[in-house]
């Protein structure tokens, strides 16, 4: 494997007091991101901590993943983990200025981060089509064709704290991956990717059915495309080492907080027989 | 004038970090598969020690954090250590008492 050397050269103070040394011996930048990862960290902990305050009160709790729903999540998880390291080697490889490469590898991680939107999308319509579903979604968000009756109707029926919780967490995760691709785009690609996202966004708001849970909330990527648009379009630049390195710490916290979510919600909730 | 904030990173040790955080996923997942070699509380105890563990390689390895200031180090995980114990306080004891009553 060959090795490679980084110097961080954010954190070099060689030049004589033409400026005050950082606080923390990071740039501005990277100070800024990691106050927000603390205090975004404090937002889905408080969303985990909802999630087990429900289970603990609620006896018994529902266990409705069988083994399907534990292998899709598994292979998401590896996705994620994969994307990670995918993301060190877009850092490593724009710290020594190879662009082509540096491109690649946020390609790749942007292709696990999809792959991880699409599966966790699929288990999702799934569920709700069984009948693990909250009023809200038929509601609000037009769903149809859901099972009325069956185990996991039941559960939505008895404790509709259970599709709450699950749904409540795991929609804010999924919108953190989801902005987390398009950032990891305009990283690389800058203002080329904005006609991507678009048809990406076109072609989903035509091919999603009326009737299923993502018809409207697949508009986020139409939100998406405006607030990038504005970004790379206001502010035109070359995003450097530190922006790649900046939006590697974003991507890695969305891994983190899924290594807190795949046990407690799902391999607390297994029904394996 | 200050250090100049160094260090050798080699990419082979990340691919090591990597492979630990899937076998400690694999782990899991053999587990929540053989769920009925432990109660339940002792199950959370041992995910939530493997997804501890799984968060720091992130935190230290990915996200760069080890080779960070010591001061940003300590404040970042101690502050927000320091929140997690507050909800813990919040939450949980209420969440006991409502079980004790039998309210569902």
């Amino acid at each position: 494997m060959a090795e490679a050397t980084i110097e961080h050269d954010a954190v070099q103070h060689g030049a004589p007091g033409e400026y005050e040394a950082p606080l923390f011996g990071a740039y501005s930048k990277k100070v800024g991101m990691w106050l927000f990862l603390a205090s975004d960290s404090l937002t889905f902990g408080a969303l985990l901590f909802a999630f087990s305050y429900n289970r603990i009160y609620t006896n018994p709790w529902p266990t409705p993943f069988h083994a399907e729903s534990i292998a899709n999540a598994t292979i998401m998880t590896a996705c994620l983990l994969s994307s990670s390291l995918t993301m060190v080697l877009a850092v490593f490889a724009a710290q020594r200025g190879d662009r082509p490469w540096m491109r690649n590898w946020l390609l790749a991680t942007m292709i696990f981060g999809t792959a991880f939107i699409v599966l966790h999308a699929m288990e999702w319509s799934k569920l709700i089509s069984e009948g693990l579903i909250l009023s809200g979604f038929q509601t609000i968000l037009g769903v149809s064709k859901t099972a009325t009756s069956g185990e996991l109707a039941d559960i939505s029926k008895n404790i509709p704290q259970f599709p709450q919780a699950f749904f409540g967490l795991t929609a804010m995760h999924m919108l953190h991956v989801t902005i987390g691709v398009i950032y990891l785009g305009v990283i690389a690609f800058r203002k080329w990717f904005l006609p991507a996202l678009a048809v990406i966004w076109i072609a989903g708001a035509f091919m999603i059915p009326s009737g299923n849970v993502f018809h409207y909330p697949v508009h986020a990527l139409g939100i998406g495309l405006l607030v990038a648009a504005v970004i790379v379009l206001l502010k035109p630049k070359d995003y450097d080492a530190h922006d790649v390195e900046v939006c590697g710490l974003y991507w890695h916290f969305v891994d983190l907080v899924w290594m807190f979510i795949f046990p407690l919600v799902y391999l607390m909730s297994t029904k394996i027989s | 004038m200050h250090d100049v904030a160094k260090h050798d990173d080699s990419k082979g040790q990340y691919f090591w970090v990597w492979g630990g955080l899937l076998a400690l996923t694999a782990i899991e997942v053999w587990l929540g598969y053989n769920n009925r070699i432990m109660s339940a509380v002792h199950m959370l105890e041992v995910l939530l020690i493997l997804s501890v563990i799984k968060s720091a390689l992130i935190i230290g390895y990915f996200m760069h954090l080890k080779f960070e200031t010591a001061l940003m180090r300590w404040l970042l995980v101690l502050a927000v250590v320091t929140c997690f114990v507050i909800m813990y306080f919040f939450f949980f004891p209420d969440a006991e008492r409502i079980r004790q009553l039998g309210v569902q």
